[in-house]
């Protein structure tokens, strides 16, 4: 199997030892990544990178499109990236405000994919609106309400259904439960543990909870101070860290 | 430019009020506007003597389009006699000394703000367009280095979301003007605030269309016989408005109306936006009894 997303030698920094360095690793398609690590490893700046967002100082991403085609990220037209980021990518935000378009109703919200890929048919966009927001859990009859009005857990919902509208292949994820009471969390993260298994996404999610990485990734990379110290499986790190931070990281966990 | 032009008959002001090197400018502007329809340049706007708002895009436009022999007409919402139509008629023909005329077959330059004549244009003509916001994209994308990108990525999607919630909250497209259209299969673009029903007088128009918008200093273009489509959903298609009434005064059902009330019993009448149009139909009517 060809991989999907593949990294060599990512370098971003943004001072020294602030933001990546010399990252490399494979995805497979339908593959969850996790990267956990403490806050100001370089776990976002990563993922900017990776999406295509901000260029790397030194390194490549390539992408194998969905023609088989693979493609240098960071040689390729900003247009190009801008089409892959709403098409074949999906990236939700930590902050559902970043991801969406407050000002407008939840069915504009996930319909924008589609018309941004040349559906002109308002049928069409409306039906899909409707199934996307069952799919996420939210009441179908509020698809003309605008996010605001939205609880924290829905506005995340409502992102995720607005991402993968398109039928994204790789989805990128920056602590989608940040910022969630626990329970809403649980339930977040059981939802998109279904949906990625269903729809075969691959998955790149940041997050500095070892519980969500624990139930959605497959895999791991550890990072403290810009490098990655640890990179596994997610049971075999999480039940054998080697690395000294890793083993900080996960004795640090409250067990029940 | 050794030869500064002598303004009109005594004024102290240079033809048509602008300097020889500001029409130049402008008319760099137009001419990459003219070559790229639809995009938006952004131009040097210079301080008119009427507040932004008034028409001072569509007047620096004019000024740089101006000849001796051309005639000027000058339309706001579709009247000769309304404060503005009248009071840059007069600034031209005092700074400029140009002849002036209320008839659109006449005119070789028409200002207006916020109709297009009814009568059809010709080729020759030219049609300047006062403009108070440019980006047809700002209403969903407030960031303008955001939306220039959006221009040029071709990426428009955000464009149908509009139209989108007009029909999720009223039933149908309810954008009734400065409704937006899509220029030569390219470029997004705001027609300025004319009503829906003109943006079909666009479309491969034979007449040059030029738009100035003053406060937001950008120019765009329309050469003659561009397609303009209005954008629309294969289920929603784009609708002209249909009145049920025919004008008051000359009878007509093919103008756009202006609804009026008369007195304080609230008794409306119809009657053409467009004064000469419907002047030309009363003359010919009476000219016929």
């Amino acid at each position: 199997m060809k991989a999907l997303l593949t990294a060599r030698g990512l370098t971003r920094l943004h001072g020294p030892g602030k933001g990546c360095q010399n990252v490399s690793f494979d995805l497979y398609p339908g593959e969850v990544l996790g990267i956990v690590g403490e806050s100001g490893s370089g776990k976002s700046t990563l993922l900017n990178v990776l999406s295509g967002r901000v260029m790397p100082d030194r390194g490549s991403v390539s992408y194998c499109d969905a023609q088989g085609r693979v493609v240098g990220l960071h040689d390729a037209s900003e247009a190009f990236r801008r089409t892959l980021l709403r098409t074949e990518w999906g990236y939700v935000e930590q902050n559902p405000r970043d991801g969406l378009r407050m000002g407008v109703s939840a069915g504009a919200n996930i319909g924008e994919r589609l018309m941004a890929q040349g559906v002109r048919h308002y049928g069409r966009l409306r039906q899909a609106g409707l199934d996307w927001l069952a799919q996420v859990e939210i009441d179908p009859q509020r698809i003309d309400d605008l996010p605001r009005t939205f609880s924290g857990g829905m506005q995340q919902r409502l992102q995720i259904a607005r991402n993968l509208v398109s039928r994204p292949r790789l989805l990128f994820m920056d602590e989608p439960t940040g910022g969630l009471d626990v329970s809403v969390q649980a339930h977040l993260l059981d939802l998109l543990r279904n949906l990625v298994r269903d729809l075969q996404l691959a998955v790149v999610i940041v997050t500095h909870d070892l519980a969500v990485a624990r139930l959605l990734a497959d895999r791991l990379m550890v990072m403290r101070h810009s490098r990655v110290v640890e990179a596994g499986l997610t049971d075999q790190i999480l039940d054998d860290p080697q690395h000294a931070y890793s083993q900080l990281l996960v004795s640090s966990v409250l067990q029940p | 430019m050794t030869a500064i032009e002598s303004g009109a008959a005594g004024s102290g002001y240079n033809f048509a009020y602008l300097d020889e090197q500001t029409k130049r400018s402008l008319r760099r502007g137009l001419l990459k506007a003219v070559a790229l329809p639809g995009y938006q340049v952004p131009f040097g706007g210079r301080e008119m003597p009427l507040p932004y708002g008034w028409g001072t895009g569509g007047m620096q436009v004019t000024a740089a389009t101006l000849g001796r022999d051309d005639v000027l007409k000058v339309i706001d919402q579709g009247a000769d006699d309304t404060t503005n139509a009248v009071s840059i008629r007069r600034f031209f023909a005092r700074t400029a000394g140009i002849r002036t005329t209320q008839r659109t077959t006449a005119a070789s330059i028409i200002q207006t703000r916020h109709r297009i004549p009814e009568i059809p244009l010709r080729a020759g003509q030219i049609l300047v367009f006062q403009v108070p916001i440019p980006e047809p994209l700002r209403f969903i994308e407030p960031s303008d280095s955001e939306t220039r990108l959006m221009h040029a990525l071709n990426d428009y999607g955000v464009m149908h979301v509009k139209l989108y919630e007009d029909i999720a909250t009223y039933g149908h497209i309810a954008t009734a003007y400065a409704y937006p259209v899509m220029v030569d299969g390219r470029y997004v673009m705001d027609p300025s605030p004319i009503p829906k029903f003109d943006n079909p007088k666009l479309n491969m128009s034979p007449a040059l269309m030029l738009f100035g918008a003053g406060r937001e200093k950008r120019l765009y273009a329309l050469p003659p016989y561009t397609p303009v489509a209005s954008l629309d959903f294969e289920d929603h298609p784009f609708e002209l408005p249909v009145w049920e009434q025919a004008c008051a005064q000359c009878g007509s059902r093919q103008s756009y109306l202006d609804e009026l009330i008369v007195d304080d019993r609230g008794t409306r009448r119809f009657v053409c936006s467009d004064t000469d149009y419907c002047a030309g139909r009363r003359e010919r009517q009476e000219a016929r009894l």
